[in-house]
């Protein structure tokens, strides 16, 4: 199969090189995937591949997808992105941050192929775009729901490293957590890792004894999800990435400890791009879509969340999606209690992007 | 930052379960050294330990028999290695890191069905008069019966290699291959069951991640655990007790470190985790600038292949 597609490549390769016109119109769109994790990771490369199988049901015959696991950030995905470039892809995406630069490496040596790189903000050439989704919108809700949750006034973060997107992430969590309880107290814990169950267990362990009750997570296993299940139904916690719908209920049948989840789903991406590739209205776009353009989603919030709170985190979700509502209005001032957004104001989003100071109210630095 | 809310007594219970995964792969990596073989394929065992040891917990509902079966999974994959190194006579570091892609491959493999599944894990023991006691029972009295195995198998392993004949038989091996083949020691007969003890005890320490730590199966659960095994041998130079002092150290720094910031400390964080890692090369260091030292700790013939000559 694999040497096929080689023989049909350079079968292709040559009618290119002679100039002769592109491939017939009823060939099949070749979308092609590159993944830096195992597609069964149940977090972002397995909600980036439900993107792909999403594509693929969409168009059916008129799009072929292929993909690559496990890719190590680096030299290696130069090479794996060169060789899908030459494999006949029409568009390629590059879904982990590291691919940043190889993508628009091999982006100049191919300038029909359209390369769409996920995180990144380089666009060096033509035929790149960048896409990312506004995970904080998530977070927003969570964040309320886990102030309303909370009995010992003490909610959690597992943060990944301290990088703008996760920095964001615990700002709108906390802002809305106070919001929803003036008493809330966060706690920020660093694992500086994405994925190391042990470790993350670890993590919400220290929070655990620390009578910390509700805990989010920005790392990429369930494991928080086990530790939080160990103290029986006293402790919550939230999907990440993907639904995690297996902790949804707790060993005894009472709901928890994963009470909602917030849901990356690139499949509206992927479906509206190679579209416009088919169509022929393809341009090259900087895309941060979050909940109105349905990427980022709450997943089932359960029955541990009484039913008034629920209403308002489906009314925070429903303001969110039309628009009315973003996360960081003002009054919001910085740590250090300097003014950051006036009364109404909301957050541009470079200053989002580039985030690298806490809101008023959390305690703590941000380490270097 | 409040001190006060990190609980003594929960700190040190979390540090000896977080500890018990890598204090098992030390403790059966020193008995493989110290038979002179380094089989760098510890994380490959651990983690196919950790998933043989859940699909077994979840299919009979028994973790314990999941326990048992993870041991004998890494001791069976170990003999692989054994039978490589020790018959074939094969370089013992390419052959051990080759284990370990085997182990991560495998265990990827055999685990896809189970991802998302939660097994029983391991009850608490109830141990009479002593985990009443104020403090101190909640603290070191109140574990699941792996911890107090790993224990056991520490003085085990220590009375073994101090006191019995068996256990000077094989540290012979490990000092003298040439000699103890002279004196008509089974030289690859001894290091096959070293390999095979140090496989069995790198699976139930894997088990032991995937059953209780973290009571659920996910691909590339073991993060780095079985390097860090490793590195706690060199750290506690080949004697049982030092491993259990660096198996606990390593563990409960990784812990003491989470509790800190989640105490609000965030100052010096990142230099407390790297400092397990830093003793360890400090160590190192040590032992290869003090000639007369260095053939005390590692043994002699560690990593060298036998070939008998007559």
């Amino acid at each position: 199969m694999i040497r096929r597609t080689l023989l049909a490549t350079v079968a292709a390769g040559l009618t290119l090189a002679i100039g002769a016109p592109a491939m017939a119109q009823d060939d099949p769109t070749k979308a092609c995937f590159v993944y830096v994790g195992p597609i069964g990771d149940g977090g972002w490369t397995y909600q980036h591949h439900q993107g792909a199988l999403a594509l693929k049901e969409e168009y059916g015959d008129d799009v072929e997808i292929a993909y690559q696991e496990s890719v190590p950030e680096g030299a290696d995905s130069e090479r794996v992105i060169t060789q899908m470039a030459l494999s006949g892809c029409n568009i390629i995406f590059t879904t982990s941050f590291g691919y940043m630069d190889p993508t628009n490496n091999v982006a100049a040596k191919f300038p029909d192929v359209k390369f769409e790189h996920s995180t990144g903000y380089k666009r060096e050439h033509p035929n790149v775009s960048t896409y990312n989704a506004r995970f904080y919108e998530g977070r927003a809700v969570v964040g309320h729901i886990a102030g309303k949750m909370t009995e010992t006034n003490k909610i959690g973060y597992i943060g990944s490293f301290p990088i703008p997107e996760v920095i964001m992430g615990i700002n709108s969590y906390y802002h809305h957590a106070k919001l929803a309880n003036p008493d809330v107290e966060l706690v920020v814990t660093w694992a500086y890792t994405w994925f190391d169950p042990a470790k993350e267990a670890d993590a919400a362990r220290a929070m655990l004894d620390q009578d910390v009750d509700v805990i989010t997570a920005h790392t990429d296993s369930t494991a928080p999800l086990a530790e939080i299940a160990k103290e029986g139904g006293s402790a919550w916690g939230f999907g990440q990435a993907s639904d995690m719908a297996a902790f949804t209920t707790n060993d005894d049948g009472t709901p928890g400890p994963r009470i909602a989840s917030i849901i990356d789903d690139w499949s509206p991406y992927y479906i509206k791009r190679v579209g416009a590739l088919m169509d022929g209205t393809y341009e090259q776009i900087d895309s941060w879509a979050g909940m109105p353009e349905g990427e980022v989603v709450i997943g089932e919030m359960n029955d541990a969340i009484p039913d008034d709170v629920k209403a308002e985190a489906e009314e925070l979700i429903a303001s969110i999606t039309d628009g009315e509502y973003h996360p960081f209005t003002g009054p919001i001032n910085k740590q250090d209690g300097s003014a950051w957004l006036a009364e109404g104001e909301t957050a541009k989003d470079g200053t989002l992007l580039g985030m690298d100071f806490y809101i008023e109210g959390i305690t703590g630095e941000i380490p270097n | 930052m409040d001190l006060n809310n990190i609980n003594p007594i929960l700190l040190v219970a979390s540090i000896m379960i977080s500890a018990t995964p890598i204090l098992l792969a030390a403790l059966g990596e020193m008995v493989v050294e110290k038979s002179g073989v380094l089989n760098l394929g510890v994380e490959g065992m651990m983690i196919s330990g950790a998933v043989i040891g859940f699909i077994v917990a979840i299919n009979t509902g028994a973790p314990l028999l999941g326990f048992a079966t993870a041991a004998v999974a890494g001791a069976v994959l170990s003999l692989s290695f054994g039978i490589l190194t020790q018959v074939f006579l094969s370089n013992q570091v390419a052959t051990g890191l080759g284990l370990t892609l085997v182990g991560l491959g495998l265990s990827s493999l055999l685990g896809k069905p189970y991802e998302g599944m939660k097994a029983e894990t391991l009850p608490k023991l109830d141990i009479p008069v002593l985990g009443d006691l104020p403090v101190v029972g909640p603290m070191l009295f109140s574990h699941d019966i792996m911890v107090y195995l790993s224990l056991c198998i520490v003085v085990a392993v220590w009375a073994f290699l101090k006191y019995t004949r068996a256990g000077l038989i094989l540290r012979a091996v490990g000092e003298s291959h040439d000699s103890a083949h002279a004196l008509g020691y089974k030289v690859v007969r001894v290091r096959l069951l070293a390999i095979m003890f140090g496989g069995a005890c790198a699976g139930l320490g894997g088990a032991y991640l995937s059953l209780v730590r973290v009571p659920q199966w996910t691909e590339g659960m073991t993060a780095g655990a079985g390097w860090i095994a490793l590195a706690i041998v060199v750290f506690a130079s080949w004697r049982a007790g030092r491993v259990l002092i660096g198996a606990y150290l390593f563990g409960g720094i990784s812990v003491l470190q989470l509790n800190l910031q989640a105490a609000g400390l965030t100052w010096g964080v990142q230099y407390l985790s790297m400092s397990p890692y830093l003793i360890t090369i400090l160590v190192l260091v040590f032992i290869s600038s003090n000639r007369s030292r260095s053939n005390h700790d590692a043994p002699a013939n560690l990593g060298q292949t036998f070939h008998a000559t007559r």
